[in-house]
């Protein structure tokens, strides 16, 4: 089976860099797999998992969230504004957040910044999705 | 005489106690240096893949449009001004607060033509204490920022922009030549110029999902978001390398001043003791 390097990168460091099978995102679209040789493609990312699938039906999971990807030949590059393999997330504070998030969203403070509250919850529920099932 | 000896005495002993602490700080300054450059680097990356997306989307499709290309009429400039909260790094802030200023002073004539985002408390302070129009502030930045600690401030000024609140953002950062030379400079952030050019030899045709404009419109305020924080990441190295270079200098300075004082002390402690001799010997000569 023919193979792709994958690479995470955010602003902050290189978070994964190895060879993969396929890449499942899910774009602004809707859910996209790509297997190598797909053609070149640019999208953005929803804040959801992204999972890559290795060698020997290993797969990883990581919690993206204010990305997009890029496809160019072999390779697959997903560019993230932060970007977490769930062994580094802190669930504890994963879930405070998400409880911050949701008080705020019930409130419904009139200045309150909504998009950013929804944001906050999606990417809370995300982390503690990933970390679910190690 | 005794006198001139004991305060001299103090003098070295202080100054060797500041000679001291100097040295450690520059040495402290040189290994956070270190780190910070490699912060700076590793935020590169990314930098560099999203211009080439940007580039490539620049280059590939043509009349792309985006608020964030365009230039238009402008009523209100907003400036990154990016200091750093501690001092004890020689002219690293003054210079940059001084070009900020005269930059202003030149363009502007009244404060409703500009805003000023600050970063650091030594600028905060200066602007404030100033009544110079601070829209917003982050101090207290950690030792290595990281893209959210930054994002306060650089997605609030692309949003600004966005609402054409205001028309133009000007960066003003130390840029880090190396670790003995920071230029304080200022460069214009939004509208972006055309990021194209670089990228031309490796063209690629993207498809883009959902489309072109649309992408780029996810890609320039990240894009813009990016550079500011690589600004901050480049100041900090810097910060860093100012602080060395000021500490260095101070210790010198005390290491001659040191000099100094011990060569004066010596030249007290033998003028007493000649005097002491020849008062004995004047003395002896009366008795006898």
């Amino acid at each position: 089976m023919s193979k792709m390097t994958v690479e995470v990168v955010t602003p902050e460091r290189v978070v994964y860099s190895g060879e993969a099978n396929m890449v499942i995102a899910r774009g602004v679209e809707g859910d996209l797999g790509i297997l190598p040789n797909h053609m070149p493609l640019v999208t953005p990312l929803k804040i959801a998992p992204v999972r890559i699938k290795l060698e020997g039906d290993k797969e990883l999971v990581i919690a993206v969230s204010g990305g997009f990807m890029e496809v160019r030949g072999d390779k697959v590059t997903i560019i993230a504004e932060s970007a977490e393999l769930p062994g580094d997330i802190d669930v504890e504070r994963a879930k405070q957040a998400k409880e911050r998030a949701e008080k705020r969203l019930n409130e419904k403070h009139p200045d309150l910044d909504m998009i950013r509250a929804q944001r906050a919850l999606e990417r809370a529920l995300l982390r503690l999705d990933v970390t679910k099932n190690i | 005489m005794a006198k001139g000896i004991r305060e001299l005495r103090r003098r070295i002993k202080s100054v060797k106690n500041t000679r001291q602490i100097t040295k450690a700080m520059k040495m402290v300054a040189a290994a956070k240096l270190r780190r910070a450059q490699e912060t700076a680097e590793a935020a590169r990356p990314y930098a560099r893949k999203i211009q080439e997306v940007i580039s490539s989307i620049a280059s590939g499709t043509t009349n792309v449009k985006h608020p964030m290309l365009q230039s238009r009429p402008v009523k209100k400039t907003g400036y990154i001004v990016i200091t750093s909260d501690r001092g004890l790094a020689g002219g690293y802030n003054a210079n940059m607060i001084r070009k900020v200023i005269t930059t202003i002073a030149e363009k502007h004539k009244s404060q409703d033509e500009y805003t000023i985002f600050v970063i650091g408390r030594k600028g905060r302070d200066y602007f404030r204490k100033r009544n110079y129009p601070v829209i917003q502030e982050i101090i207290g930045l950690p030792e290595s920022p990281t893209f959210a600690d930054v994002k306060k401030i650089s997605s609030a000024a692309v949003q600004l922009f966005a609402e054409e609140k205001i028309d133009e953002l000007y960066i003003c950062y130390n840029e880090f030549q190396s670790a003995i030379s920071q230029v304080p400079t200022i460069t214009r952030l939004l509208p972006l110029d055309a990021v194209a050019g670089e990228a031309s030899d490796r063209k690629v045709n993207y498809e883009y999902e959902p489309s072109a404009e649309e992408v780029l419109a996810v890609l320039l305020p990240k894009y813009a978001e990016t550079i500011v924080y690589s600004s901050v990441l480049d100041s900090k190295a810097s910060f860093y390398g100012a602080q060395m270079t000021a500490m260095g200098n101070a210790t010198d300075n005390a290491t001659d001043m040191i000099g100094r004082y011990t060569l004066q002390y010596n030249r007290a402690r033998q003028a007493a003791i000649t005097q002491e001799i020849s008062e004995i010997v004047a003395g002896a000569n009366a008795q006898a």
